[in-house]
């Protein structure tokens, strides 16, 4: 390679032609994809000039509604990408026996497993739990929107930066080939000279800002805006599970944040916190990275926990077993999380004083857990159970979620973790606990929260469909993982000498293609969605006999969600005010004070990226550019007074009265 | 331990559906062949077992409550308001808690017993380690990307195979040269992470002879894949031929040809080395292979007294032979030391060269301060170019 000038350098960084991936073709395929698409989209865009409406009705909205929507379309897109590394996996694990090499190169391999990792925590399972607590908690506490909308905007926009800057990896440079934790000393500057760290780093260094601010943002708004007589102990389950995981978030995401703020001063100027040499100390990265590891994934959990005790109570037509004990529950999780991160390296040779504490902790939250399920069933005896698609979900959850709960158990115990640490059974159980607990969850809030989004329902023969593709997919995917695990196969490996391995490789992929299924009847299930949307309609914005208060206004709801704010008497608000002859008001209206709609969180994001972007390739023009630009932004933010406005109460009569002509069309 | 024991009984038979059913396949973690991992698999029985208990009851009622109250059922009670029981609850709260008592008493039992830094106390079931026993030494090197075994006894070294006597207890001291990796053995025992300039240790035992497999349980960059080696249990006659084939094929590992080796390199075949740097296992695993490399417990033993800083100054004093220095001349300037260096400036300014102070071993003029000539002029990387680490040429 000859020189490049100093110019060139001092403009371009380390960034030349060889950064660019033209030697794999399985990149330039998936690039030449993305672009036709991303041009399609783009002439659509240009063609029914949708860009106006896009920009003023959803990129700057402070509406936390939009905004929960936005984080679930980038979930979905994201899951997309991380469910594409998933089968790119499956497929080279069942080919690569017999001295094969597979399809995939280390280099390659490696970087799959890593970005299927941090995209599926980091991009797909974070953004579809904060965009249905973004878009679900206000609605549950009678609030008109969070306590800080621009914040929540700009959260949004940040976290959508981090995914821009993973994205950006895969066709400029590499990304880390570390596993997703990147623990040094291999992801230090001697073992991991490339970018790919850089980016890992910076993507979730961006993201994470917009992270810990929706943290703060719905922690704040949880604590602050409740309607009136809606006291901490009549919350629904859902927002009390949203304020224990923003409790975590906003506790956790600044150690992740300071753990990759000391591995990149290890990276770019030297220093020896994790290194080998001068004082360093690989392993206190393994304890900072996992106490907010941990955490994590509670984090992800309890608000899946929310959704089920949402629709377990809906859809059996009974309040809530043993309220008060899912809250002590719920809290005494929240505590937990923090005692038990050292179960992740038992192996890395602590004493057995030390190790068995963790592993006992760790039990501990197991009977927490186990009160929840047992509200749940409790909640269904004498219940009129109707099997919607998100009961469905819900009883799915509660077959599939015991069984990665008692190998998680399993897995504590420090002798058994010691010959199943790293193994496939430990990759099957956090799959068992995250698909069977947080995606199914998730797909049992998109179902049942769809209609009041939208206004109308989720098409059930295909989500039936979808739903069993996910079900049986799971199950032909991960068992043959805990099987390979108790025969003693370590993860991350990329071809294999044993062949009688091969046939649970095969199954492991076949079940991966029928979660493939289950992802396209989805998609297929939103689709045919919209398009029957007439068919599928339902006016009276409570179409499940719903117990919470997001069932009391329209479908979807108003900008302002709630003309007058609710009084709340009891748990199950709406229920209870259901009961009780509510009568919606119809008249007495007044205009009402809203926030409004601003770019800045965009702009903030773009040169975020743009920062990042610098930073990763050493760029430092770009990087010291794009950073003052930051500061400036943010401080003309502040001069912009025009952050409220009024709507004006014929307006509000008008949303009203044309609300109640449905109602009545529709009855 | 007589848990274990009274389980070691229905071992098999809660084994025995397992086996049935997949008796072509090789469930090494349930079925291995040193004691160690077998109580480690049995451990994972009855943690099993334990849980079960709650777990079938509980997947058993979620599907009858499902089935029974379901919405067509007229016949099943409908009870809309009713939301709690305190018996119910003290009964869900109590079973998992009492299990979870149970299973933690098992895991402190456990964890203690299986300590991997514990010594062995038995070979198997009712066979104790007689007194005196010495356990075979194994110093374990995780290199990129193959298996380095030391026998320090026998003085013999070995790669990608590793050999150990049935019913010997067996210490593998285990570190890395490079990055994180873990020593797994499945049929012998649990594994432990092998990590650069840190020992851990593994105790364990083989007690039947075969040929088993070994690998990295830790993802450790791209050859991570192809970090395999096979262990070989075998008798004490068939060990000592191991030794002396291994002396016989092999060469010399001295600290060169070590850091020959440690180079990077994917699927090496088996290779002996007949006599070995009897410590170089030290020098690996206190990062001085290389020559002119300070070891980390020399370094620790500076730390120890105070450094080179302010507190260590009676340490590095009787390190400083400069006699004719401190003594003087008895009109002569002080003895000085540098204490600390604080500010940018002073540092800058220390490294000019400064003529007045300049006092170099020259012409028999006498000598104060640090016995070495002062650098004329030191040069600051990190001042001329602020992210001089980063320089293509450091990477």
């Amino acid at each position: 390679m000859p020189e490049t000038s100093p110019l060139i350098q001092a403009i371009f960084g380390r960034l030349t032609f060889e950064s660019i991936p033209l030697h794999e073709p399985i990149l330039i395929g998936t690039f030449a994809v993305v672009a036709l698409g991303g041009m399609a989209l783009l002439y659509l865009l240009y063609r029914y000039r949708l860009w106006g409406y896009l920009w003023r009705e959803w990129f700057t909205t402070v509406d936390h509604k939009k905004i929960g929507i936005m984080y679930m379309v980038l979930g979905i897109i994201m899951l997309l990408r991380g469910f594409a590394d998933a089968i790119m996996m499956r497929i080279q694990q069942s080919i690569a026996f017999n001295g094969s090499e597979g399809y995939l190169n280390a280099h390659h391999y490696d970087q799959i497993f890593t970005a299927h990792g941090v995209i599926m925590i980091f991009f797909v399972a974070m953004p579809l739990v904060t965009g249905l607590m973004n878009y679900i908690v206000p609605l549950q506490i009678g609030a008109r929107d969070v306590s800080f909308p621009f914040l929540n905007n700009f959260s949004f926009w940040m976290t959508a930066g981090g995914a821009v800057v993973v994205m950006m990896s895969l066709f400029i440079g590499e990304f880390a080939q570390t596993g997703w934790l990147a623990y040094p000393p291999l992801s230090g500057i001697s073992y991991s000279p490339g970018v790919g760290v850089d980016y890992y780093i910076w993507a979730l260094q961006v993201a994470g800002v917009g992270t810990t601010l929706s943290g703060i943002n719905l922690l704040v708004t949880i604590v602050k805006m409740r309607a009136p007589g809606m006291t901490m102990m009549k919350m629904p389950v859902f927002t009390w599970t949203s304020l224990c995981t923003n409790v975590l978030i906003v506790a956790t995401f600044p150690v992740l944040t300071a753990v990759l703020v000391l591995l990149s001063l290890d990276r770019y100027v030297g220093t020896n916190f994790f290194t080998n040499d001068l004082g360093g100390n690989p392993m206190m990265y393994v304890n900072l990275i996992w106490i907010w590891g941990h955490p994590e994934v509670y984090i992800l959990i309890l608000p899946a926990f929310g959704i089920f005790s949402e629709v377990v109570s809906t859809f059996s037509g009974k309040r809530l077993f043993g309220y008060t004990s899912m809250v002590y529950a719920t809290v005494v999780i929240t505590i937990l999380s923090y005692l038990v991160w050292l179960h992740h390296f038992f192996t890395m040779g602590s004493g057995a004083s030390v190790n068995s504490f963790f592993g006992i902790t760790t039990m501990i939250i197991s009977i927490p857990t186990g009160a929840k399920i047992f509200n749940w069933l409790f909640t269904m005896y004498r219940g009129r159970i109707r099997f919607e698609l998100p009961m469905m979900w819900t009883v799915a959850f509660m077959l599939t979620f015991v069984i990665g709960g008692m190998t998680g158990v399993l897995l504590a115990v420090p002798p058994a973790d010691f010959v199943l640490h790293n193994s496939l059974f430990l990759v099957a159980h956090f799959h068992n606990v995250i698909i069977g607990g947080v995606l199914f969850g998730l797909f049992a809030g998109i179902n049942y929260w769809w209609p009041k989004a939208f206004g109308f329902k989720l098409d059930t023969f295909w989500g039936t469909l979808s739903f069993w593709f996910w079900v049986v997919g799971f199950w032909v995917a991960f068992t043959p993982l805990y099987v390979l695990g108790l025969m003693g196969v370590t993860r991350r490996l990329r071809t294999f000498e044993d062949p009688s391995l091969q046939i649970w490789f095969i199954i492991a992929g076949i079940g991966a293609f029928i979660i493939a299924l289950g992802i396209a009847t989805f998609i297929i299930q939103m689709a045919v969605s919209i398009w029957r949307r007439e068919a599928l309609r339902e006016h009276t914005g409570d179409p499940w006999n719903g117990r919470t208060l997001e069932w009391a206004t329209s479908s979807p709801p108003p900008v302002y969600n709630f003309a007058f704010t609710p009084v709340i008497h009891d748990n199950d608000a709406w229920s209870d005010m259901k009961k009780r002859g509510y009568k919606r008001p119809l008249e007495g209206f007044r205009a009402i004070h809203m926030p409004s709609n601003t770019g800045t969180g965009v702009f903030l994001s773009a040169l975020s990226v743009a920062c990042a972007f610098g930073l990763i390739w050493y760029m430092w023009w770009l990087a010291a550019l794009s950073f003052l630009g930051i500061i400036t932004v943010a401080i003309a933010h502040t001069f912009n007074y025009q952050r409220d406005f009024y709507i004006p109460a014929n307006e509000v009569v008008r949303t009203e009265d044309a609300r109640s002509q449905l109602m009545n069309g529709g009855r | 331990m007589p848990m274990f024991r009274s389980l070691r009984r229905f071992t098999p038979f809660l084994l025995l559906p397992l086996f049935l059913l997949l008796s072509g396949c090789n469930w090494v973690v349930m079925s291995p062949s040193g004691d160690i991992a077998a109580q480690q698999r049995d451990l994972i029985i009855i943690s099993t077992v334990l849980m079960l208990i709650i777990i079938l009851p509980v997947m058993a009622l979620t599907v009858l409550f499902a089935w029974r109250y379901r919405q067509s059922n007229k016949d099943a009670p409908y009870d809309p308001d009713w939301d709690h029981s305190t018996q119910l609850e003290l009964v869900i709260w109590a079973v998992p808690l009492l299990i979870i008592i149970c299973l933690g008493a098992v895991t402190w039992m456990g964890t203690h017993l299986l300590d991997p830094y514990r010594p062995l106390d038995r070979l198997a079931e009712g066979r104790p380690v007689e007194a005196n026993t010495q356990p075979l030494d194994i110093n374990v090197v995780a290199l990129d990307w193959k298996w380095l075994f030391i026998y320090p006894e026998y003085a013999i070294a070995s790669v990608n195979e590793v050999a150990a006597p049935v019913d010997r207890p067996i210490r593998f001291n285990i570190t890395s040269s490079s990055v994180m990796n873990s020593f797994y053995v499945p049929a012998l025992a649990g594994m432990i992470y092998a990590m650069p300039g840190m020992e851990t240790k593994l105790h364990a035992v083989i007690n039947n002879p075969g040929v088993y497999e070994g690998f990295s349980a830790n993802y450790s960059g791209h050859g991570f894949s192809n970090m395999r080696f096979r262990f070989h249990g075998v008798d004490e006659a068939g060990f000592d031929e191991w030794i002396e084939n291994a002396r016989a094929e092999g060469g010399a590992l001295q600290r060169q040809d070590y850091l020959e080796l440690e180079r990077p390199s994917e699927k090496e075949p088996v290779q002996y080395f007949a006599t070995v740097d009897p410590l170089l296992f030290r020098a690996i695993l206190n990062m001085c292979v290389d020559p002119g490399k300070m070891c980390m417990s020399e370094m620790a033993m500076i730390d120890r007294g105070g450094g080179a800083g302010l507190a260590g100054l009676s340490n590095l004093l009787p390190l400083t032979y400069d006699k004719n220095i401190r003594r003087g001349a008895v009109f002569g300037p002080k003895p000085t030391f540098v204490a600390s260096i604080c500010t940018v400036e002073e540092a800058l300014a220390a490294g000019q060269p400064d003529p007045a102070q300049d006092r170099r071993v020259t012409g028999g003029a006498p000598l104060t301060g640090a016995g070495l000539p002062r650098p004329t002029r030191i040069s600051f990387p990190s001042f001329s170019s602020p992210f001089g680490a980063l320089q293509p040429s450091n990477i």
